[in-house]
């Protein structure tokens, strides 16, 4: 007991030591801001353009179309339900290859840029065509 | 229990502070959250789409002549729905396909048959039975019968590959995809998706079609072989052809219903 004692209760060794902690721990933190990489740019097509208005609005296409996406799934394929009416009384045919990706005909700059940095890996694709326009694999 | 008296007051005290910040909480919530203003989407069946209580078919066999004016029907479905053409026979992926008398309609089977149904072969495909084994099989429900018209539906975003219903489907109607099907699309069809490794697939009475108000692909180039409608409209076509015609089904004493009706 008394050998160990002074190592035990070495104050400045024991502060030094949670520093260096907080310092390691908070790491990510830290490193990003230092070095983050800038928030990715979408690319509009043309036909993205002139329809002014998505679906939904910009805002709720941004933070929500992973859900309106899972709703027009369980509407289309367990309801039978294919036409989704927006807030504004416009209709569309719930479709993620044939409605969205007709104006969104750019996937590599429009959906894989977004979810690349995000760092989500959405397998829609391996099954839904991802440009039934251009007719690129 | 001196301090009880004052911790009861503190107690009270904090509630009453929750209490009076509640009012304060539900505005900063109701400016967070999406407007309120803005009325709710509806989802709704396209105007133009077939519909039905039960869809059913009829193969009308006694207009099938030889193998070229069945062809059609298989190649038409398996072209407008992607499903691949796998080179090994026995990872085959098929939603139509001919089969013998025998095996389509083993207890109807004999020694000795007409040298006509000998040589006729059946166009085979998922029954879209009225009591279907396969769904009560599915431990996800990734397989279904659709209230809407009773197609039995597969949900392929659920489906995760345990071949249950391959088991229970007395027909051999469900395939499994047990190699990528995608490098096998002879031409692919940009509007239908695919389907990947993993997961079952079968016909689908061409729900897609029907929503878009035509009939299945396969009854369209069958040249009057194939009849699609309602069973359950006493005035349909599949009524009409039923009531004249002596019919069978695949397998009947299994209890599934199925709702493909052959007239022979
Ligand atoms: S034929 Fe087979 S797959 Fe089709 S509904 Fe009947 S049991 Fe299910
Ligand atoms: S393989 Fe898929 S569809 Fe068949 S029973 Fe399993 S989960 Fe259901
Ligand atoms: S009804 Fe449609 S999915 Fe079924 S076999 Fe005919 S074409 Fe294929």
């Amino acid at each position: 007991m008394p050998n160990n004692s002074k190592g035990m209760y070495n104050k400045n060794l024991v502060i030094a030591g949670i520093v260096i902690f907080v310092i390691l721990a908070a790491f990510p933190f830290w490193f990003n801001v230092v070095k983050s990489a800038p928030a990715p740019e979408v690319v509009l097509t043309e036909k993205a353009k002139a329809a002014k208005e998505c679906v939904r609005s910009k805002e709720y296409m941004t933070t929500d179309h992973m859900v309106l996406l899972d709703v027009w799934r369980d509407s289309v394929v367990r309801d039978a339900k294919r036409t989704y009416v927006n807030p504004k009384g416009v209709e569309f045919n719930m479709s993620l290859s044939n409605t969205c990706l007709d104006c969104h005909s750019n996937k590599t700059e429009f959906c894989d840029r977004c979810h690349d940095y995000a760092s989500v890996s959405p397998y829609c694709w391996d099954c839904h065509i991802d440009n039934p326009q251009g007719g690129i694999e | 229990m001196k301090s009880s008296r004052r911790n009861f007051l503190k107690i009270a005290g904090i509630t009453a502070l929750g209490v009076g910040a509640r009012p304060a909480i539900d505005t900063i919530a109701a400016v967070g959250g999406r407007g309120p203003t803005e009325p709710e989407p509806i989802l709704k069946q396209n105007e133009k789409a077939l519909t039905a209580k039960q869809w059913a078919m009829v193969v009308d066999t006694r207009k099938i002549k030889s193998e070229k004016d069945v062809a059609p029907l298989y190649e038409a479905c398996h072209k407008i729905h992607n499903v691949p053409d796998m080179p090994i026979k026995r990872h085959e992926i098929k939603w139509i396909w001919p089969e013998q008398f025998h095996h389509a309609f083993p207890d109807l089977h004999s020694e000795f048959l007409s040298e006509k149904i000998h040589h006729t072969t059946f166009p085979v495909l998922c029954n879209h039975c009225e009591n279907p084994p396969c769904v009560r099989v599915c431990p996800t429900k990734a397989t279904f019968k659709r209230e809407s018209d009773g197609v039995v539906v597969m949900d392929y975003h659920r489906c995760i590959g345990c071949r249950f219903c391959l088991a229970a489907c007395p027909y051999g109607a469900r395939s499994f995809n047990f190699f990528d099907p995608r490098e096998h699309i002879k031409e692919i069809n940009l509007k239908f998706a695919r389907r990947t490794k993993g997961v079952v697939e079968k016909c689908n009475f061409c729900v897609e079609r029907l929503a878009e108000g035509i009939e299945p692909a396969c009854v369209e180039a069958s040249k009057g072989i194939l009849t699609f409608g309602d069973l359950y409209d006493p005035e349909s076509e599949v009524r009409k052809l039923i009531a004249e015609n002596f019919t069978i089904r695949r397998k009947i004493h299994l209890g599934t219903s199925p709702a493909v009706y052959y007239i022979v």
